[in-house]
């Protein structure tokens, strides 16, 4: 599928290299022809110089044939120009990044509309809410919700003491008698798809689907009390940070957030009345503990340097501050932060990432089944898809003890209607259902691809 | 450096040329010849070291740089000359390695010059014509560039490889995937040339001739079948071949924008307009200055036109010996030779976009003398050129001189006259193939010593690969883990 991305920033590339791993052929359009350079080295793409929204740029770079346009540009307004323009020229789909808050109300629909957007994607607002599911369920790495928000998954590391270390998938079945699914489980860089004979231990990161409620009495067996973060202090006065202290707001929490810009500290207390605003650097502890760091129930730090967020995070962690969460946008560094011991870390660029190339790959199969959304985890390795089954699913109606699916594959929940079922031998899929799938193949996009 | 991964690709290399080899056993069965067997062992030897070589070597990762993708070029093309001129000895028809190993890259590098006497080539075996004219073919597009768009997920960076083989001074690519690339460069080449073989079928030529002559003129190589070059066919043919060479000499891309229906942007082109030009003042002026030796002005012209565009497209076909030209037309030769055809396409030399950026960045720099404070940005086929384009492409001007000085200096040890060592140095390092005096079109490189012949494939070498891939192949730095 021809696919132009506009803008080859971080996110903008970060969206380039995914969408090069699923076989697209994609079209780079940035103004520096350093970056271009650059870009079409690393990545089997096309590189064209020259302005988004200039009618000859987009025309060189073929749009006409184009059944997708990203444009991911800096500029809202020239994200929006770039994607009008695009789909008037015969881009099938456009998808624009538009992330002022000031658009980001009521008129984006009408707004959406107007341009004939496919999507309107705001990375800030997406971080926003991860961060703030995140907070909801302490020691959590990841937390996805899927279609109706009754059936999430969540991503956690198995702790030095824990109380699965050393149990079988089966014995911790029939010993906590809890409906859930171990999906996946990533121990030293080795990523498995479980099966019932398949031993936990300590420092495992597992991957579990199951309904909300379940979810619960998981955290309550691992003996991380589910209490609701109530003092929470942020770092770095980012649109995430508005995004998110406002989410906090609503829901009642006390937000604290520190940031350096004096400019950015005013605007920040004029529209956000009920938050504590600090002026100062977040760097100096001094100044972390003079706020009181010791008696936060979450620390976020979302400042624009990587550097920065991990190693305060790590100062955070040493205080003893129940839930750190870290914002990292280069890969290098999450892994390097995973190893001195922060395990919830947000990577922005990735959740957009993954919101396209489920897209793509949506457009790419609309036919049998339909891919309502798409999760990367265990830091790309496995892929957690909904599918909606169509009612020319070849698989529908067989009972799952008659199907032989994949070995690195496995259904990890239904929802049918209002209800959620976590399948057993007995129960099959029915057309309009929505299953999900956990995998390890790579570019999974037809619900009839799972069964061998 | 990623080592195992350029043993591997040259391992892959090697099997496809024993694949390739396959073709001329074919031709000798049909021809009921006996050089069948000097290709069939050619083929195994080839098979045998290229599977060795592939895997032998188990890469840790297929990541390549640039620098490796410059070291693969190299490497796959002296291999395949090596592997390539194995039937030449075999078949007792070029017994000298020397001479076999000349004569081979002269056809993979597209030159055209030939050691073999006019005797020599009338007796030699069709098989053996059809594999010299065959390397022109596989060499004009260049072997990796059709095994990137063959093999598949041979590597995430493959476009360091097309980049290396392909020769100009801007390599883009005509559509996203290197792979889809390097297939639509392929099928435009493979259209063109059947086109040709069915113009000169239609000229009365068999079809091995037709097709001989068409993997010479496809490639930009020169390689004839008989000792007088085109000289004895009709004009008919001689004029289809000037349009082919032509064609052939026009940069690629143009010809899918054509695909594509962009005509507008393929008319454009200035490198197109100002090739086209140079062909015809050359023609025009040789034309005038030869007008007497024919018979009249028609034929004159198809001669004129001929050599020109055998010349400057870097082929080497000739339909009379323009040695015996007046020196206006010959020095009028030596400068095309130089000059070469466009970017992107089959044909060697200097290449017309590097003398139009060039040309434009010395009169920026004149007109820096009368304005020293002018601010001009330089702009070649209407888009700005960067600094760094602009200076590689000065920097090519400074290598390319002192390597045709180098091979100059070189071969002069052979005491051969002045005209003669500098157009047999031009010509084989801008792969054209025939030079003046005693390398002209009637005449052939054989005299020329063993030594002398080794420096003359080198040329022809970089002069096909555009000068980095061997320099960088051949020097202890690369190599060394420092």
């Amino acid at each position: 599928m021809k696919i132009i991305v506009v803008g080859c920033g971080k996110i903008g590339t970060n969206i380039i290299g995914e969408l090069v791993k699923e076989n697209h052929d994609v079209v780079a359009i940035d103004k520096s022809p350093a970056i271009i350079e650059e870009i079409t080295t690393i990545y089997d793409v096309m590189g064209v110089v020259g302005n988004g929204a200039d009618c000859e740029t987009l025309e060189e770079a073929g749009v006409d044939e184009a059944e997708l346009l990203i444009s991911v540009t800096d500029s809202d307004e020239m994200n929006m120009l770039s994607c009008f323009l695009a789909g008037k020229m015969g881009a099938s789909h456009t998808i624009a990044r538009i992330r002022n808050p000031e658009y980001n109300d009521k008129s984006l629909g009408f707004m959406k509309e107007q341009l004939s957007l496919s999507m309107a994607i705001n990375p800030e607002l997406n971080a926003a809410r991860e961060l703030y599911r995140l907070l909801k369920l302490p020691s959590a790495a990841k937390i996805e919700t899927f279609s109706g928000r009754n059936f999430e998954m969540v991503e956690i590391k198995l702790k030095a003491d824990s109380a699965l270390d050393g149990l079988s998938l089966i014995e911790f079945r029939k010993k906590y008698q809890i409906n859930l699914l171990i999906c996946v489980v990533k121990r030293d860089d080795e990523v498995y798809i479980p099966d019932g004979n398949f031993v936990l231990k300590s420092g495992d990161r597992i991957c579990v689907t199951a309904r909300p409620a379940e979810i619960m009495n998981f955290f309550k067996i691992l003996g991380t009390p589910r209490k609701r973060s109530k003092n929470i202090m942020i770092l770095g006065a980012s649109k995430t940070a508005f995004y998110l202290a406002k989410m906090l707001l609503d829901a009642g929490s006390n937000v604290k957030i520190i940031d350096l810009d004096g400019e950015k500290c005013a605007q920040f207390s004029e529209s956000l009345p009920n938050a504590v605003i600090i002026h100062g650097d977040g760097a100096r502890q001094e100044l972390l503990l003079e706020e009181g760091i010791q008696n936060t129930d979450a620390f976020i730090s979302l400042t624009g340097m990587d550097e920065e967020n991990i190693l305060i995070s790590y100062f955070a962690a040493s205080q003893n501050v129940p839930q750190v969460i870290t914002k990292a946008n280069r890969e290098e560094f999450v892994a390097m932060a995973q190893r001195l011991g922060l395990d919830t870390i947000v990577t922005p660029k990735k959740l957009i990432s993954d919101v396209m190339v489920s897209y793509a790959r949506g457009l790419q199969n609309s036919l049998g089944s339909k891919i309502e959304t798409l999760y990367k985890i265990m830091d790309g390795n496995a892929e957690l898809l909904e599918f909606i089954a169509q009612s020319d699913c070849s698989l529908n109606g067989i009972a799952f003890k008659d199907l032989k699916i994949k070995k690195s594959t496995r259904i990890a929940g239904i929802i049918r209607g209002r209800k959620t079922i976590i399948p057993s031998g007995e129960d099959c899929m029915l057309s309009g259902d929505k299953v999900i799938v956990v995998t390890a193949i790579k570019g999974l996009d037809d619900l009839n691809d799972i069964a061998e | 450096m990623n080592k195992a991964m350029v043993f591997k690709i040259t391992g892959i290399i090697l099997q496809i040329e024993a694949l390739l080899l396959l073709l001329p056993a074919l031709v000798s069965i049909i021809y009921r010849e006996s050089t069948v067997w000097s290709y069939l062992i050619a083929a195994g030897l080839a098979a045998i070291f290229g599977t060795l070589l592939r895997f032998v070597t188990k890469p840790k990762n297929t990541l390549i740089y640039a620098k490796e993708g410059l070291v693969i070029v190299a490497l796959c093309w002296v291999f395949m000359s090596l592997f390539g001129c194995l039937p030449f000895i075999i078949s007792r028809d070029i017994p000298n390695f020397f001479n076999a190993f000349f004569e081979t890259v002269s056809g993979f590098t597209t030159t055209g010059a030939s050691i073999l006497t006019g005797a020599q080539l009338d007796a030699m075996a069709k098989g053996n014509l059809f594999w010299r004219s065959f390397t022109h073919w596989i060499g004009g597009m260049g072997v990796l560039v059709f095994v990137t768009a063959v093999i598949p997920n041979m590597s995430d960076r493959s476009i360091h490889i097309i980049k290396a083989e392909m020769p100009g001074p801007i390599v883009g690519k005509l559509v996203p995937k290197v792979k889809d690339t390097s297939r639509v460069l392929y099928l435009i080449y493979i259209l063109l040339t059947f086109a040709q073989i069915i113009f000169l079928l239609c000229g009365g030529l068999d079809l091995f001739e037709s097709s001989v002559l068409s993997f010479g003129t496809a490639g930009t190589g020169g390689f004839a079948i008989k000792s007088t070059s085109i000289a004895d066919y009709s004009p008919y043919i001689q004029w289809v071949i000037t349009v082919f060479m032509l064609i052939f000499g026009i940069n690629f891309n143009l010809y899918y924008l054509f695909l594509i229906r962009r005509f507008k942007n393929a008319l454009k082109s200035e490198e197109l307009w100002v090739y086209l030009s140079i062909f015809a003042v050359s023609t025009g002026i040789i034309t005038y200055n030869v007008l007497g030796s024919f018979n009249g002005f028609s034929e004159a012209l198809r001669h004129s036109a001929f050599q020109v565009s055998s010349i400057m497209t870097t082929t080497g076909f000739s339909t009379t010996d323009f040695n015996l030209w007046p020196a206006l037309c010959k020095t009028l030769l030596i400068i095309i030779m130089l000059i070469g055809a466009c970017a992107g396409s089959t044909a060697g030399g200097f290449k017309v976009s590097r003398i139009i950026i060039l040309a434009k960045t010395l009169k920026k720099e004149c007109q820096r003398l009368i304005h020293p404070r002018s601010i001009r940005t330089i702009k070649f086929e209407g888009k700005a050129l960067d600094t760094v384009t602009r200076h590689s492409v000065a920097a090519y001007l400074a290598i390319y001189v002192l390597v045709l000085l180098s091979v100059f200096l070189l071969i002069s040890v052979d005491n051969m006259s002045m005209e003669t060592n500098f157009s047999a140095t031009v010509a084989c390092f801008n792969n054209i193939g025939p030079g003046l005096d005693g390398v002209g079109p009637m005449s052939c490189y054989a005299d020329y010593s063993a030594f002398s012949k080794i420096v003359l494939s080198f040329a022809m070498l970089m002069g096909r690969l555009e000068i980095y891939p061997i320099l960088l192949a051949f020097s202890l730095k690369t190599w060394s883990k420092k």
